[in-house]
């Protein structure tokens, strides 16, 4: 049975072990005088008799899954007849793959030598087996599991406390699925980049200023070995972010002033939201509208005034990018600017202060670090944004700080480089990691001063 | 189950219908004066107040108050919580105009000037009429600095010595130098509660306001920091004409000339400290002083 | 007047002019982000209306047998290998007798759209009683023809039909031989090279089953996660490490969590690529911040009395979160529920990390069915070379923003209806 069925047919057999549970928490109250006399609930000892019969049984599963494959494919590779064994890794992976191929009937046998197809009958088998071994395992254990609960329910067991404590685990492992997830983004990114950094020095790509990834596909081909100077790209993502604050930091703070400070109530109330909207607009539509309506546009302008513009340059997407933005710095200067006391508004206008005095002398100076902290977050959101920069800024990696030219950036070589079919072992692919592990430096401490900063800043007016 | 069900009404309706009677039997039992009792006018007055209403969108907040406050005196605002003698001082240098739903009605006159014709600049106004607030409020800024933030609004130091000068002569009069001469670059909010205080009063007779309001200065503060601050106000007075509300009666005692009693909105009597103090004439200033509600 | 009075009139003039400035400023910045907002949709929707439509030319098919290469309707051996597009290629060849020549020809052949061959056969099996008659019937335009006949007068020149192909779509036109109509396709096909003949509904089948795993798996998890975090977790240090962890995981740029899926879900874990359940996890992973610190937010605004009144009663500290927290706090979770799933649903980058990139034209049967999601082919058609995708991507922006207006609308609903106030 698939893994998906088990998980359906435990699902039903858990209830029929509440059902039981239940039942059974009723008969042994009843020579004592009802269920009253019974420790907990009765639906207390029917959950119990239930996560017994579900819990270990997943357990089981879970481990099954992940250890099945490695022990079928070692057995299989170890049986194969020695005429054919591989010799080295690459050739083992690609004798495998066939092998699969071959049982998954996504290769025809009569391509392949006799061997591989006696191979993959046996995988077929073993897989076969394996499934069988595995159905059975995880129903008796489930209803092993099961019998044992129920045969627990008695009057004085605390079924309670252990369904609660049971829960209390669950909740918790809920919580570590964030600790789980940063672990996964670390390892994941640092394994493959440490993989990248044995093909290409860790110097090369951290200062090297020529940046073409292609692998040759002769060996004795010109530029074979591609070259991988992340510099253009680090320049790239910063021109761009760069563009971007220059739209977004005076826009969206200066509209947040305005909003909090001068407008009636009523302006507020319908401004605000409508400035929300581009919070909500997907990344994909800001990337269309960057480059089928914001570059042609910045492209005719500049080539009205004599400028040669790029098609894909750096302005139409840092632009875009800072429209996305505005709403981001606003909502948080909002929040900093209406944390200012009001007594600090007052003791300013009570001197005599007008109100944009007040604002550029009192309230901005008390909101700074706030403010700091939101701008940081909205460069770290800047740096790590895809869609904006992978339709509209270009993929030749120039070195250059004219936004009127084409630039690339980090994300973008990210997803060239991985986006279709791709080896997982070539440098080019692991490349795609190195940057993703860069770029996750980069964010997460510009995340973490930024955090701080605003924590401590929300502790001063509470 | 019925009766249960009556005591329980019973029970949860009382005590709110007798917090809603309460005030309206106090008001029978001791009328409003007809007119303000006692001196609410003097001769030679900085400030004239005639007939002043406020309003909080539609609950009215003050009744048809007159007062003058007279040169270079002290007079002291008192009366039990919410009887607008906040709202009234507050409006003496337009604050109330950052709170929208607020409406104020009346003539205020500051000597010749009509406080609330729109003609006068509010920015002016202010910096002749200062005002100290409940809690102190001195800036994210540095000592120095918080001083010399009225005089470089105002541009009324063009040199830097003179900008000095007029900092080391405010903090000199608020009687804060001596504790601070030597850290003045350090921010003002890392002062005890009472130097604070004194600090945003030393940052209000920087700009050499005519009159300085006080709402509630020491409210926020303890007993030794209370003490300076009247022994400040006692010296300032004299130069500076000085409005002071108060929720203390010994303090009102302690540092004012004349005393003003506002009773729910209304301005009941006006007289000199003294006389309000040891012979009140209305019998609601009475029940106040003695301590019977407030 | 005193010398105060003298300097602060003296300065007043400047000051207030500056205090206009400093307004006029703000007035720009807010008018800028309106402005924004509103170029922003009128040029999607410019775009894209004209997408919802599309342009069918009338011609006279004749059901001939022979041409079809067919005798017996019923047999659908023979249905299926039958030459439909023939047909129109006669019926045209009918309407202009005078075009002569192979390339004029082949030129000819193309004002009818090459899925047109396909709604033929469907209306024979739907009729075989068409077999042998002459229709007048309504055909697909080819996507050319389509731009064209949607164009102004004086746009027309700029399109890419071909020169000699332009009197033949105008006479048609002349005689009241073209119609503009629904686009019903867009709604119900999958994509396709063919502009004309490309629709959503394979991609929003993917991303509703990519909303479902990510719904299934990421409120549990938040919910419970915000609840051990608000209720039962112990100040200490690994608590704090959670909260840190959580709140920097909300700031990670999303093609960090595509990283993760590729290498861990799809590379190690060996799940199939391009499915809505890798996609569902990788977004699942992406809002559970979002979720968690909403659900965080819900749960403190439920005042603790409520709580001592619970525990007061006897109830366990699980009884109490169970019985009284969570349905208090509930509104609040599902609104923060609905703004992560918004989020998800506009979510592209990661996606194209697992391979959700692909060219699917089948509507998508369940959530391990190889698919794609509607921003996705958003920036699948932004990329195609044919002037109709620009209208097609800006149709399907529109119904994109349309499903996300829907969920925040309805999140702003369910908080004003069920919001409480303590």
């Amino acid at each position: 049975m698939q893994a998906g069925n088990l998980v359906l047919l435990l699902i039903a057999l858990g209830a029929v072990f509440y059902f039981f549970g239940w039942r059974r928490s009723y008969a042994v109250s009843a020579p004592l005088g009802g269920v009253r006399h019974l420790h907990s609930l009765p639906g207390y000892y029917a959950s119990l008799a239930a996560v017994w019969c579900v819990l270990p049984a997943l357990a089981l599963l879970g481990l099954w899954l992940i250890i099945d494959d490695t022990v079928i494919r070692t057995n299989l590779m170890a049986s194969l007849p020695s005429a054919i064994q591989p010799a080295n890794e690459v050739d083992y992976n690609l004798l495998l793959n066939q092998i699969r191929n071959v049982a998954g009937g996504a290769l025809n046998p009569a391509f392949v030598p006799a061997e591989v197809v006696a191979a993959a009958e046996q995988l077929a088998a073993m897989q076969a087996r394996n499934q069988q071994m595995m159905s059975i395992a995880f129903v008796s254990i489930a209803v092993l599991g099961g019998v044992w609960g129920w045969s627990r329910v008695q009057p004085r067991l605390r079924a309670r406390q252990q369904v609660e404590s049971v829960m209390k685990w669950m909740l918790m492992g809920s919580a570590t699925v964030a600790i789980l997830t940063t672990l996964g983004i670390v390892l994941s990114v640092l394994f493959e980049s440490i993989r990248f950094f044995q093909k290409v020095s860790p110097m090369e790509f951290l200062f090297g200023l020529q940046w073409s990834p292609q692998i040759a596909l002769r060996a004795d081909q010109v530029g074979a070995t591609g070259a991988f100077g992340a510099v253009p790209l680090f320049a790239g993502t910063l021109l761009i972010s760069f563009i971007a604050m220059c739209v977004a930091v005076p826009v969206g703070l200066m509209s947040a002033i305005y909003l909090a400070e001068y407008a009636h109530r009523n302006v507020r109330a319908w401004a605000k939201p409508i400035l929300e909207i581009l919070a909500g607009v997907p990344t994909v539509v800001y990337g269309f509208f960057a480059a089928l309506t914001v570059a042609p546009a910045i492209r005719g302008f500049g080539e009205s005034m004599g400028l040669t513009v790029a098609s894909e340059s750096a302005l139409a997407a840092g632009l875009v990018m800072g429209i996305m933005i505005i709403p981001f710095i606003s909502s948080l200067a909002d929040d900093v600017i209406t944390a200012v006391p009001r007594a600090m508004r007052d003791g300013s206008l009570a001197l005599g202060a007008t109100q944009s005095e007040t604002i550029k002398r009192v309230v901005i100076p008390a909101a700074l670090p706030g403010i700091m902290g939101g701008i940081l977050l909205a460069v770290s959101r800047a740096i790590g944004e895809t869609m904006i920069v992978v339709m509209a800024a270009g993929l030749a990696a120039n070195l250059t700080a004219n936004p009127l030219e084409a630039v690339t950036t980090i994300t973008v070589q990210i997803v060239t480089l991985l986006v279709g079919d791709q080896e997982f072992d070539s440098a080019k692919t692991l490349a795609a990691f190195a940057l993703g592990l860069m770029l996750f430096i980069v964010t997460l401490g510009l995340n973490v001063i930024a955090l701080k900063i605003v924590k401590k800043y929300r502790e001063q007016y509470e | 189950m019925e009766t249960a069900q009556k005591l329980n009404d019973t029970a949860q309706t009382n005590p709110a219908a007798r917090m809603a009677q309460e005030p309206e039997t106090m008001n029978q039992r001791i009328p409003y004066p007809e007119r303000t009792i006692g001196k609410p006018l003097c001769d030679d007055p900085k400030m004239s107040m005639r007939n002043v209403d406020v309003f909080y969108g539609d609950s009215q907040a003050i009744y048809g108050v007159d007062l003058d406050i007279g040169k270079n005196e002290v007079i002291a605002l008192i009366g039990p919580s919410g009887c607008g003698k906040s709202t009234f001082l507050r409006c003496l240098n337009r604050m109330n105009d950052t709170i929208d739903i607020c409406k104020v009605k009346g003539s205020f006159m500051l000597e010749q000037d009509n406080i609330y014709d729109p003609k006068l600049d509010v920015v002016e106004l202010r910096a002749r009429v200062g005002m100290v607030f409940q809690k102190p409020n001195p800036f994210p800024k540095s000592i120095y600095e918080n001083v010399a933030y009225g005089p470089r609004l105002h541009g009324l130091a063009n040199k830097k010595f003179e900008l000095d000068e007029i900092v080391e002569n405010s903090l000199r009069k608020a009687g804060l130098w001596d504790e601070v001469k030597d850290r003045l670059d350090q921010p003002g909010t890392g002062l005890s509660g009472g130097q604070q205080q004194r600090l945003c009063i030393a940052r209000s007779i920087a700009v050499s306001p005519e009159v300085v309001l006080m709402d509630e200065p020491c409210s926020a503060l303890d007993p030794i920091a209370t003490a300076k601050i009247e022994e400040l106000i006692d010296e300032l007075s004299g130069q500076y004409t000085i409005a002071i509300v108060t929720h203390s009666m010994q303090q009102a005692a302690r540092v004012s000339q004349r005393t003003a009693y506002f009773h729910l909105g209304r301005l009941i009597e006006v007289n000199d400290t003294n006389t309000v103090f040891t012979a009140p004439e209305h019998a609601l200033t009475e029940a106040y002083i003695t301590g019977r509600f407030g | 007047m005193s010398k105060t009075t003298e300097q602060v009139r003296k300065s007043l003039k400047a000051r207030y002019s500056s205090e206009k400035r400093f307004r006029a400023f703000g007035i720009t910045a807010v008018a800028f982000g309106l402005l924004a907002v509103v170029v922003l949709f009128t040029d999607i929707i410019s775009k894209g209306t004209s997408a919802f439509v599309e342009t069918y030319i009338q011609l006279e098919i004749n059901w001939d047998p022979e041409e079809l290469g067919i005798d017996d309707p019923t047999d659908p051996d023979q249905i299926n290998v039958a030459d439909y597009d023939a047909l129109i290629k006669a019926a045209l060849r009918e309407r202009f007798p005078e075009v002569e020549g192979r390339l004029d020809r082949r030129a000819l052949y193309q004002l009818a759209s090459s899925g047109a061959g396909f709604k033929l056969r469907d209306q024979l099996v739907a009729n075989p009683d068409l077999l042998g008659t002459i229709q007048t019937q309504w055909i697909l335009a080819d996507d050319d023809v389509d731009i064209f006949i949607k164009a102004d007068a004086e746009e027309r020149q700029s399109k890419r039909l071909p020169e000699v192909a332009r009197p033949w779509v105008e006479a048609l036109e002349r005689d009241g031989q073209t119609d503009i109509q629904w686009n019903a396709s867009f709604f119900s096909h999958g994509d396709s090279r063919e502009p004309e003949q490309a629709g959503v509904w394979a991609a929003v089948t993917g991303s509703f089953f990519t909303m479902i795993v990510t719904l299934v798996l990421a409120f549990p998890i938040g919910v419970a996660a915000a609840v051990y975090l608000e209720e039962f977790a112990p100040k200490n240090r690994f608590t704090d490490f959670i909260e840190v962890n959580i709140n920097n995981l909300a700031a990670v740029p999303s093609i960090i969590f595509g990283l993760l899926g590729l290498a861990i879900f799809i590379n190690l874990f060996g799940l199939p690529r391009s499915v809505p359940l890798v996609g569902g996890l990788v977004l699942t992973l992406m809002t559970l911040p979002t979720i968690i610190i909403s659900a965080r937010a819900s749960i403190k605004s439920v005042p603790p009395s409520i709580r001592e009144a619970a525990l007061g009663m006897g109830a366990s500290r699980m009884q109490m979160v169970m019985h009284h927290v969570l349905p208090l706090a509930m509104p609040g979770m599902l609104t923060g529920a609905i703004i992560g799933m918004a989020q998800a649903l506009g979510e592209t980058a990661p996606l194209l990390m697992i391979g959700m990139v692909a060219f699917i034209v089948d509507i998508p049967g369940g959530p391990l069915d190889a698919s794609t999601v509607l921003p996705v082919q958003i920036y699948l058609w932004a990329d195609s070379p044919e002037a109709s995708f620009v209208a097609l991507t800006s149709a399907a922006i529109m119904v994109l923003l349309a499903f996300l207006i829907t969920m925040n609308t309805l999140a702003v609903l369910l908080r004003k209806r069920l919001e409480r106030r303590w």
